[in-house]
């Protein structure tokens, strides 16, 4: 379907509801809205062909601020129920909005299970380490020991980390962004659709009013790109305002050296986006000792859940003849004169 | 077969019978092949699996002993019988369950073999009851066979394992049990050739020892008496024995061929509702999308999410999953989805008694949900009825865009019934409502006649909408905290199910219509009330009975029904979840028996309490 609809030319703006957006002024969410606008302008299918669904939280009134066809559903479960759309729709596009909250607390188990079945989905968790909707209190990533209405003394857990429970639990597609990089994000977002199989797409969202500057350390304009790598499949990973830094192995870990700018020392690692102990190499690196990696972590190919569903219909088809009559006056049957 | 000896040859016109043993014995094997003999035979039959909710409980406990009762007659029956007149016991454990249940003057056969000093005091036994001294069976004819020995000398020739040989006794005591009521072997032979068709070792040593437990009776002359059941004078047709497992998926996928839509089940595995997963899944070739979720609420979201994209979104669980589901449940009342939930309820709350049986979801179905929730609710009354109610889940809820709970019973999926086979293109086609055309599209605008928003199949061009739990303006489907809006929605919602009410049939009454006295029940207590209203006419009293299979909307004659009689009994597996609401709904006096035992309720039982309400009307 999608030859004939990708000679039209889409605007950002074909996607935007009629509903004025109702979040907080400030609010990064704004800054996503307006980037898968536009990144499903640039891939080119009509409005029809796309679903959004949403759980419960800030970021899961997307829905209604879309004009293609949404399902604002309730807290945690986004996921099957997106699950259920696209085994029943394997045309569709379909995209999961979900926060920190919704996705990794209550929704956990469901991200988990998601992620290794590789359902054609492409996820945005939006992280603002913060529960805003309810006003205030504090999420699975919120920092130990930060202060909010449920933690008073600060909060005692350890936060989760996305992109290793990402890894771990078999994710085909791992990318990781923040909403202040609006180009950066659309080409993550048109990436994770290309991808055949569920894309997690990590988005830092700063929320203005409950946890305002929780990423300014490596998302302020001034001094991201020391604080950023940009990962990029094939593409060394230096980084620095001068492009003056990059990263060499290390002992299990990543070295940070410097070097002069237009000179990349031939150790700098090539990043290799299918490569299990880089991914895992590049998700270990802790801010504010190391830069947060931006970009495409993980990438490889699998067997799409709903793929093989159908594989597994077509071939009972093949064996069987689907006769329901004979199903039925199957077994051992005996005649009443 | 040849009976040279004198036997004498009895011939009965129903007799119970049931087999016990531990829970690794093959008990539930032996009980079906045996029902199906007894299909051969042309008898109506009623059975009843009931078996410990461990996998294998250690060897020789009481607690391990599994049983498989079955009915069977001459006539129509519908139940599996209050207590056996003949029981199979596999060891000491299964003697000791069942010695209060057997028959006074019943037959016992036990397979003496397992009656050691270690199995009779596992079993809690002081002292052998098969010693000519012991008193604890003086009321029984006991036949002692030494099943164990005689299945291990059939098979003296066979070059097989020790432990391979003994697990063919049951069909040992399966050749005995045939020979007992002149069954013919041929069917239970099919089903081995079937089962060990690849095996021809295992089929041998099993068609062996099945004959030498038949040529043992023949010949040894065990038992001084056979019994005969003749075939029962059942409605002409082609017949099958089918269970309510079977008979729910089977409804299932002809309503999805009726209604030409796929379905897509998605469930976790729970006790007993696994086995219709199990069912499902093995049918992939009628277009059916099993699924197996993480947890109960994924199983019902899944569901839910194929529901909105257009497909038949089924799910099935029993009580602990369905409590799970109720949030899911909730959200697809608001999104007015065609959401199926099956819930095929078990004994007990929490994790309670898993495989025993039990109606104790009503309540929650009808009203287990935060807010003014409302839905369809049916409920089968037997084994065969899960596949018309099945249908009719699949009808109402596409035909009104609503949930709807088919409150099944764990009974029901494992009891198994003799089946007329319908004739399928017999049953009515159903039109799938969906939405294609754009123009003066509204998510929330409704039909006149069944208030059913539209389906709209999701990727349809020009129809493009948001749904979701928050309230929506009627019609638009914009969100909304208008007051009045909310109150309005909230009553079309209510008012939608009750419009199902004029589109389901009206009750019929069984028995007789000029009685005093009417029985009211729901689901499987149908058998056992049905038994027992022929008992109370037999000795020339007056009763009639209803059994309600819609239970939301209740059916529009039901209130003149219940206001014709003078005494109305209501009677339930729980401690009066209908009798509340007849009560409540109807302001008529009830009389209410109820029981929770995880079985079904005895027809004597039954009798008691109906002839006990028949003199209290006597005395006013």
């Amino acid at each position: 379907m999608s030859t004939e609809t990708n000679q039209i030319k889409y605007k950002a703006t074909d996607f935007k509801s009629a509903a004025e957006p109702r979040w907080c002024p400030g609010c990064e969410d704004y800054a996503i809205l307006k980037a898968v606008q536009t990144a499903m302008a640039k891939i080119g299918r009509p409005t029809h062909e796309h679903a959004v669904v949403s759980g419960i939280g800030c970021s899961s009134r997307f829905p209604y601020y879309m004009s293609t066809y949404g399902f604002h559903t309730i807290h945690g479960r986004a996921l099957p129920i997106a699950t259920g759309l696209k085994l029943s729709n394997p045309e569709l596009a379909v995209w999961v909005v979900t926060g920190d909250g919704d996705g990794m607390s209550i929704g956990g188990n469901h991200l988990i299970h998601a992620l290794r079945r590789n359902s054609d989905l492409n996820i945005l968790l939006f992280n603002n380490r913060i529960y805003g909707l309810t006003k205030g209190q504090y999420s699975p990533t919120s920092v130990k020991g930060m202060v909010n209405k449920t933690a008073p003394y600060g909060t005692i857990e350890t936060p989760v980390d996305p992109l290793g429970l990402a890894i771990e639990s078999g994710a085909t597609f791992i990318a990781q962004i923040s909403a202040t990089y609006v180009k950066e994000l659309v080409d993550v977002l048109i990436e994770a659709y290309n991808h055949k199989g569920t894309s997690f797409v990590h988005i830092y969202q700063n929320c203005y009013i409950y946890n305002n500057g929780a990423f300014d350390g490596f998302t302020n304009r001034e001094i991201r790109d020391d604080n950023n790598v940009k990962v990029e499949h094939g593409k060394p990973l230096i980084f620095g305002k001068e492009l003056n830094k990059g990263l060499v192995m290390g002992y299990g870990k990543f070295d940070i050296v410097e070097f002069e700018p237009n000179k990349i020392p031939d150790n700098i690692v090539i990043y290799d986006e299918t490569d299990p102990v880089l991914i895992k190499m590049i998700k270990d690196l802790e801010f504010p000792d190391s830069p947060v990696p931006m970009g495409i972590i993980k990438r490889v190919e699998a067997p799409i859940f709903e793929d093989v569903v159908r594989e597994q219909i077509t071939m009972a088809k093949d064996k069987f003849k689907p006769d329901l009559k004979k199903l039925i006056e199957a077994g051992d049957t005996w005649e009443v004169k | 077969m040849t009976v040279e000896k004198q036997v004498e040859l009895n011939e009965v016109d129903t007799i119970t019978v049931k087999f016990a043993g531990d829970s690794g014995d093959g008990i539930q094997l032996t009980g079906d092949q045996f029902g199906n003999t007894t299909a051969f035979a042309g008898n109506d039959f009623a059975t009843f699996p009931d078996f410990p909710s461990e996998i294998r409980a250690p060897l020789g406990t009481t607690y391990g002993v599994s049983s498989y009762q079955i009915q069977f007659a001459a006539k129509d029956i519908y139940t599996p019988g209050d207590t056996p007149e003949v029981l199979v016991c596999f060891n000491p454990a299964a003697l000791k369950v069942n010695l209060d249940v057997v028959n006074k003057g019943g037959l016992i056969i036990v397979n003496e073999d397992e009656f050691t000093d270690k199995n009779l005091k596992k079993a809690g036994f002081d002292g052998n009851p098969l010693d000519p001294t012991s008193e604890t069976l003086k009321d029984f004819r006991v036949h002692k066979i030494p099943i164990t020995t005689l299945t291990l000398q059939a098979l003296d020739e066979m070059d097989m394992g020790h432990g391979d040989k003994l697990r063919c006794k049951n069909f040992l005591a399966l050749g005995v049990v045939s020979w007992l009521f002149s069954r013919p072997l041929e069917p239970i032979e099919k089903f081995l050739n079937k089962k060990f068709g690849k095996k021809p070792q295992v089929l041998e040593a099993n068609l062996k020892v099945l004959h030498a437990g038949f040529n043992i009776c023949d010949t040894m002359e065990i038992f001084p008496i056979m019994y005969k059941v003749p075939p029962a004078k059942l409605e002409p047709g082609t017949y099958r024995n089918i269970n309510g497992s079977l008979a729910t998926s089977y409804g299932l996928l002809v309503a999805s061929q009726k209604i030409d839509i796929p379905i897509v089940f998605s469930g976790y595995p729970i006790t007993p509702a696994s086995e219709i997963l199990h069912t499902l899944a093995a049918l992939k070739q009628f277009d059916v999308a099993a699924i197996q979720t993480e947890d109960e609420i994924a199983a019902v979201t899944m569901a839910l999410g194929a529901a909105y994209a257009g497909k038949l979104g089924i799910t099935g669980s029993s009580g602990p999953g369905i409590a799970l589901k109720v949030e899911a449940i909730n959200l697809a009342v608001m999104t007015e989805l065609p959401l199926i939930i099956f819930d095929f309820m078990r004994s007990g709350i929490s994790t309670g008694m898993p495989t025993k049986t039990e109606q104790g979801d009503l309540l929650m179905s009808l009203y287990g949900r935060p807010s003014d929730s409302y839905l369809i609710v049916l409920a089968p009354s037997s084994a065969s009825d899960c596949f018309w109610i099945s249908i009719e889940a699949v009808r109402l809820a596409t035909k009104y865009m609503t949930p709807v709970i088919v409150l099944s019973e764990g009974f029901l999926i494992n009891s198994s019934e003799p089946w007329k086979i319908p004739d399928i293109d017999n049953i009515p086609e159903m039109k799938a409502p969906f939405r294609i055309n754009p123009e003066g599209y509204l998510p929330y605008k409704r039909n006149k006649e069944t208030l059913a928003r539209d389906w709209v199949k999701i990727g349809t061009p020009g129809l493009e909408h948001t749904i979701g739990g928050l309230e929506k303006t009627n019609e638009t489907g914009n969100i909304t905290q208008d007051p009045e809006n909310h109150d309005l929605m909230t009553r079309l919602r209510y008012e939608k199910t009750q419009k199902v009410g004029n589109d389901i049939p009206d009750i019929e009454i069984i028995g007789d219509k000029d009685a005093d006295l009417l029985l009211v029940g729901w689901g499987s207590t149908l058998g056992s009330m049905r038994a027992a209203m022929e008992v109370v006419q037999a000795s020339g009293k007056k009763v009639a009975m209803i059994n309600i299979r819609y239970l939301n909307p209740l059916p529009k004659n039901l209130g003149d029904i219940l206001r014709s009689f003078k005494k109305v009994v209501v009677v339930e597996l729980n401690l009066g979840h209908l009798n509340m609401i007849i009560r409540s709904k109807f302001m008529i006096d009830t009389a209410f028996l109820g029981r929770v035992t995880g079985q079904p309720i005895p027809v004597t039982e039954m009798i008691e309490f109906i002839n006990k309400e028949l003199d209290s009307l006597k005395e006013h």
